[in-house]
């Protein structure tokens, strides 16, 4: 039994569990309590068979490669897999030890678990048009899940969500389509062989760079991040906790793969695209977070702005900025979903996270306070928290890679996102709560006990952890940029030795 | 025959576009099925379009014959089609509950979401 199939058996195992037994309360909470063990646990052991450096690959059916489709993970799959899976699994806990109610109850950790099928599908898959699929697998999990209790904000939001991934979906598939024209094969490793013996990559190139457009949709990156601050507010807090960590950062992962075995010495003509893409996000994202004046809506703009910071270490395409892009992807990926837990707290507390509506948490609070800022301040990038050492090195990257322009706009963001963090900390925690003025609520109360608070916690944990001893997480990220910008490897893995690169 | 099949697929590209900067969500969603499809014959087109070989390696042989259209591409479709298919029925469900719920079919309609509270 290969490894490598376990993080899809697992999830697709416990949906269809889910989805027979969403009518038995225990039965719920049975599956949700294996969805949070199940999904990290093959998770770390992917991430264990690769931290050597070995590439781990399964042909499935035994069919070789470049015929049969491959699943393939190097380290950075695995870290992508592995954070993924670790920041899933406390969104499941939350969900498990505060109680959600009615269709929510009941499709919540089904509907979940397709999404990490996906999501896990995307992340593993040697294959292009296997790729395609896991899209959409993740995409149809993903819809449903945004509607889920369809209410007015939701459908709104939940229609530019898919009509602008299905747009994506078209420009995925022709980009599929030109590149299996021209190079005959799907199998990543066969096409990064078959692309550099053609006489006229820019046709190859060209393909490539509809897939970056479908995978700028998914990621949410400059100009195409609209359909995100549209959606992603409008679910229960959960739910928008849940894909803040993953949705986009497939995309981010897609951005990784195809840039190295696709594009590799064609690199440098698309590069300052990739550049000036990654500074318009931050920018814009954190300008957007700046207008607004609603927890979850300024939280959902930081995401497109934090990719812009990820989407700058794959665009400087150096061993340092490929590194540091890793570094920080964790990171964000930790800190942006306790941002948004917290947010489902305060939701559950306060049936809403308008600032103007909210207050006094400091006072009725204390603890998710200090939680909240800690994750806050990570985020902006204080020193010694995690975000500082995800910028430095970003910032040194880019100061070592010539990219002075893209250090000093990453620099400004950070000031600005700092900004942004202490409006949440003024407006939430620390002014007077606001008179009831017999307004609707927007997500249901409910009590929320100290238990209830432990992914919160255990997220703060990994926070401070990554802070004191993030050297030899940054290692492992050096490994796997390295391994990255030497695909030899991963072809010879992938195509069985015979073919040289 | 490919150049006409790049002609048909461009007009296509062109009124899905048309039809997505449209202010109707009716006109939204045949705008994505249009595009959808555009993308699927384009699939469809890497295969060649050739006629009068079949894609079976006859028995003395261990490739198929260069005449032959590429069978592997139109595996391919098949299953981009069943996806779009599935996604298209999707959409149109949630296009229904959402002009039920919002009562109206324009766009310029569906932005509370966008406000900053």
């Amino acid at each position: 039994m290969n490894l490598l199939a376990m993080p899809l058996i697992i999830p697709v195992a416990l949906a269809l569990l889910g989805v027979a037994l969403r009518n038995h309360a225990g039965g719920r909470r049975a599956v949700g309590l294996l969805t949070a063990i199940g999904v990290p646990a093959a998770a770390f052991l992917v991430l264990v068979e690769t931290l050597g450096g070995d590439i781990a690959h399964l042909a499935v059916g035994n069919w070789r490669a470049p015929f049969g489709i491959v699943l393939v993970a190097d380290l950075t799959a695995a870290i992508f897999l592995f954070t993924a899976a670790v920041t899933a699994s406390l969104v499941f806990f939350h969900a498990l030890l505060n109680p959600m109610r009615g269709a929510l109850d009941k499709w919540f950790f089904p509907l979940a678990n397709f999404v990490m099928l996906g999501v896990n599908g995307s992340l593993l898959t040697g294959d292009l048009f296997n790729l395609f699929v896991w899209f959409e697998v993740m995409l149809i999990g993903s819809f449903v899940m945004l509607i889920l209790g369809g209410k007015r904000a939701q459908l709104e939001g939940g229609l530019k969500y898919v009509v602008i991934n299905l747009v994506g979906s078209g420009f995925f598939l022709g980009g599929v389509a030109m590149l299996y024209g021209i190079t005959g094969t799907l199998n990543y490793a066969d096409i990064a062989v078959k692309i550099q013996l053609l006489d006229e990559p820019a046709f190859a190139h060209s393909g490539v760079l509809l897939l970056f457009g479908a995978f700028a949709i998914k990621a949410g990156l400059f100009p195409f991040f609209f359909w995100l601050p549209a959606a992603y507010h409008t679910p229960p807090a959960v739910v928008t906790a849940f894909f803040g960590g993953l949705l986009s950062k497939v995309g981010i992962y897609a951005f990784y793969r195809t840039s190295s075995l696709f594009l590799a010495d064609g690199f440098a003509p698309w590069q300052n695209l990739m550049l000036w893409a990654a500074a318009l996000t931050m920018i814009t994202g954190v300008l957007g977070a700046a207008a607004h004046f609603h927890m979850r809506r300024i939280l959902a703009f930081h995401i497109i702005s934090q990719i812009g910071y990820i989407m700058a270490g794959v665009a400087m395409f150096t061993v340092a900025g490929l590194a540091a892009g890793l570094f920080y992807f964790i990171h964000n990926n930790v800190a942006k979903t306790n941002l948004l837990l917290i947010s489902a707290v305060v939701e559950r507390k306060r049936g809403t996270s308008r600032l103007d509506r909210v207050g006094g948490l400091y006072k009725a609070a204390p603890w998710l306070s200090i939680w909240f800022l800690i994750s806050a301040l990570a985020l902006a990038g204080i020193p010694p928290l995690s975000g500082f050492w995800a910028k430095l090195g970003i910032v040194r990257a880019g100061i070592e890679g010539g990219f002075g322009w893209l250090v000093l706009a990453g620099l400004a963001v950070g000031m600005m996102t700092l900004f942004s963090m202490t409006k949440l900390w003024a407006e939430a925690f620390w002014k007077k709560e606001p008179e009831p003025g017999g307004w609707e609520d927007e997500e249901e109360r409910g009590p929320v006990t100290r238990l209830g608070l432990a992914p919160v916690v255990a997220m703060v944990g990994i926070i401070l952890a990554l802070s004191f001893a993030g050297g030899a997480v940054f290692d492992v990220c050096n490994a796997a940029a390295s391994q990255l910008l030497d695909p030899a490897g991963y072809i010879r893995t992938v195509l069985g030795g015979e073919v040289e690169p | 025959m490919e150049f006409w099949m790049a002609i048909f697929i461009g007009v296509l590209v062109a009124g899905a576009v048309f039809s997505l900067l449209r202010r109707s969500v009716f006109r939204l969603v045949i705008g994505v099925m249009l595009l959808s499809q555009a993308a699927n014959l384009m699939v469809f087109t890497t295969a060649g379009l050739r006629t009068g070989q079949s894609g079976i390696i006859p028995a003395d042989e261990t490739v198929l014959s260069a005449a032959a259209a590429d069978p592997l591409p139109q595996a391919l479709v098949l299953t981009a089609i069943v996806i779009g298919f599935g996604m298209l029925a999707f959409a149109i469900a949630l296009v229904y509950r959402a002009t039920r719920a919002i009562r109206s079919h324009d766009l310029n309609d569906y932005k509370t979401t966008d406000s900053e509270l």
